[in-house]
């Protein structure tokens, strides 16, 4: 029975990791310890930590510890999803349109959530970021994007 | 008096109209982002990195640094008015500075926080100014042997301050070198770990790592206790301390310099650390100990300065050595290295004007932030009120801009939400992203000066422990190690760290 859930789950993350570098490296040529492959260091490094996953893993059977919190899985989803969402539609539709979809998906996450106040700042930032980035550092990314036909 | 001409050429440099406005801003900026909780100094200049590309190197590092050391200040703000450190390092401010401001001695303790960082910050200013070039002489003697010995040191030193359980910092040290190899070997040309993905092919940017791990990472964190987070202002009275609050003030002032200075040094804590321990030390030496945790103003100044001197004399091995001691640094060697400046015992000779300006503008930046604090911090209270969930979109979308403009392509923004997932995983699991991102930049730099260490010595791993300087870090790093396990060092450790969370 596992005693330190935080250490057997570091130490499998650890070992996935690990294990993962070696295995992708193994293609890569090692070369030796004069002149090092561009293998050679992943690997090391891999064998290392697997090593400390294992150590991890054992110990969470051995030691005790304290469990993992809850996840905050709301937070965590709207949060990355409404970063992704961002990250895909912000060539295609534009600033105009992904600013805003951002900040609502984003701030679903908040149990404090009213309509109101987030349309208002996602309407104050997007004019924001229009003007600052756009207009001012010339980052090239459309205001509304060829999507809508222009 | 070169030391003299050394600084007169850092005046030229840093007292210029535009700098002077840069380092304003900085420490501005600075002051907000320390007092608004969930936004740390990490992130935001990662935020802005992008923004200082088309400034001119210099201004840019005035920026950057101005942030750090104002948001070491703005958090002790908010630690005396509401109780809320809005920065780690501020955490013990709240113990006595909270009760000062009960008690209606709320100016009394924000006087002892800005006369303790100020004094702090001067004397730090000259102590970079004193270290810097003898430790920089003594780099430029390094082989690649002692620059792979000192970034071992540097990442044991970063474990060994790490919060939670060390086994874990050491692993995230790991995952950090490897995450830092992805992308192109610079001797073969092999694409390592890219997946075909072609934007991979420079590797990951340190701002996407960094603004996933301590920008996101965060955001999602704090979505846990969102409602925890009413704000009770005091308010503020008694704007001038007494005479007998001055009395009581100077020596901790000047133990906090000390010990801070001493630990700001140190890889991996930059001015966490000597906070805390100069709030334990002042509890154990001060007459008054009595009165600490109910508005001891030793507790508020000894901590104050120690925090303050900490930030900047972390400046230390990141100016003259090139190896960052805290994410902060970090992400200024990679500022450096995209303004084309290697970073490294070089720069002090390369780039004085640079070097000296940096250092100067930190003492301005001092100034500016004892003369900000009492006209503006009635606007500073007010920004505290700004609640949480009108903070973080905004957050996000600079994030979301600031790593797209960084290469001009959504990828980034794939990996900084990655991050943000794997970083709040992480410290779910108690490990620290902290140690993962120094190794992140340190890592292609690492292998780099392996290969060649090696190459030297016909493939001879005994170069290590047969250069003295390289063997004399290498015994720190193991002394550090054990330090560890050592029982005493190692409760105090965890009670530091306790104190700190709670």
């Amino acid at each position: 029975m596992k005693r330190n859930p935080k250490d057997f789950w570091t130490g499998l993350i650890y070992i996935g990791f690990g294990s993962a570098a070696i295995f992708i490296a193994r293609d890569y040529g090692m070369g030796t310890a004069v002149k090092m492959g561009p293998a050679y260091f992943p690997t090391i490094l891999g064998g290392l930590l697997v090593g400390i996953g294992v150590i991890s893993a054992i110990r969470s059977f051995v030691i005790p510890g304290a469990p993992i919190g809850p996840f905050a899985f709301k937070g965590l989803t709207l949060v990355s999803v409404s970063v992704l969402l961002c990250g895909f539609i912000v060539r295609g539709a534009g600033l105009a349109v992904a600013i805003p979809l951002l900040v609502i998906v984003s701030a679903l996450a908040s149990s404090q959530f009213r309509w109101r106040p987030t349309l208002m700042m996602a309407a104050g930032l997007t004019i924001f970021c229009v003007l600052v980035f756009i207009k001012g550092l010339g980052i090239p990314l459309p205001i509304i994007g060829p999507w809508f036909g222009r | 008096m070169e030391f003299l001409s050394h600084l007169w050429l850092g005046l030229q440099t840093a007292a210029t109209l535009a700098n002077l406005l840069y380092c304003f801003f900085g420490v501005f900026l600075g002051t907000a982002i320390g007092v608004l909780p969930g936004l740390g100094p990490t992130a935001t200049i990662a935020m802005l990195l992008p923004v200082t590309f088309v400034l001119p190197p210099v201004s840019a590092l005035i920026m950057l640094a101005g942030i750090y050391y104002g948001s070491q200040y703005g958090g002790s703000t908010t630690s005396i008015l509401v109780n809320l450190p809005g920065e780690a390092a501020s955490v013990v401010t709240t113990l006595d500075g909270y009760q000062m401001a009960k008690q209606g001695r709320a100016g009394a303790a924000l006087a002892a926080s800005a006369i303790g960082s100020f004094f702090a910050g001067t004397v730090s200013t000259f102590l970079i100014a004193g270290f810097g070039p003898p430790l920089a002489a003594v780099a430029l003697k390094f082989g690649p042997a002692e620059f792979f010995s000192l970034m071992v040191l540097g990442l044991v030193a970063s474990v060994v301050l790490a919060q939670g359980s060390l086994l874990h910092a050491i692993g995230m040290v790991v995952v950090g070198l490897l995450l830092g190899l992805i992308g192109t070997d610079v001797n073969s040309g092999t694409q390592r770990f890219t997946f075909g993905i072609y934007e991979l092919a420079d590797g990951i940017g340190f701002v996407t790592v960094a603004m996933g791990m301590f920008g996101l990472g965060e955001i999602i964190r704090n979505m846990e206790n969102e409602a925890e987070r009413s704000v009770m202002v005091a308010k503020i009275t008694g704007l001038w301390p007494t005479r007998e609050d001055f009395k009581r003030m100077v020596a901790p002032i000047l133990r906090g310099t000390v010990i801070g200075s001493a630990l700001g040094i140190l890889p991996g804590s930059g001015s966490i650390l000597g906070s805390f321990a100069a709030y334990s030390i002042e509890k154990k030496v001060s007459k008054n100990r009595g009165q600490f945790g109910k508005g001891a103003i030793e507790g508020v100044a000894a901590p104050e300065s120690a925090n303050n001197a900490g930030a900047q004399t972390s400046f230390i091995p990141l100016l003259t050595l090139g190896i960052p001691s805290n994410p902060v640094s970090a992400l200024m060697v990679g500022a450096m290295i995209i303004h084309g400046i290697q970073p490294g015992p070089s720069v002090i000779n390369e780039q004085p004007a640079l070097f000296w300006g940096m250092i100067v503008s930190m003492w301005i930046g001092n100034l500016f932030l004892l003369v900000l604090n009492y006209p503006l911090i009635g606007m500073w209270v007010r920004m505290i009120m700004i609640p949480y969930q009108f903070l973080y979109p905004g957050i996000l979308v600079f994030c979301a801009i600031g790593v797209f403009s960084l290469k001009n392509t959504e990828v980034d923004i794939y990996f900084m939400a990655l991050f943000g997932v794997l970083g709040y995983v992480f410290s779910k699991l108690g490990c620290e992203p902290a140690p993962m991102l120094l190794a992140f930049i340190l890592g292609p730099l690492m292998e780099e000066y392996l290969r060649r260490a090696m190459l030297l010595s016909r493939g001879d791993p005994t170069v290590f422990l047969r250069r003295p300087i390289s063997a004399t870090l290498l015994a720190l790093a193991v002394l550090a190690m054990c330090t560890v396990l050592i029982p005493a060092f190692s409760k105090t450790r965890e009670e530091a760290f306790v104190e700190g969370s709670g």
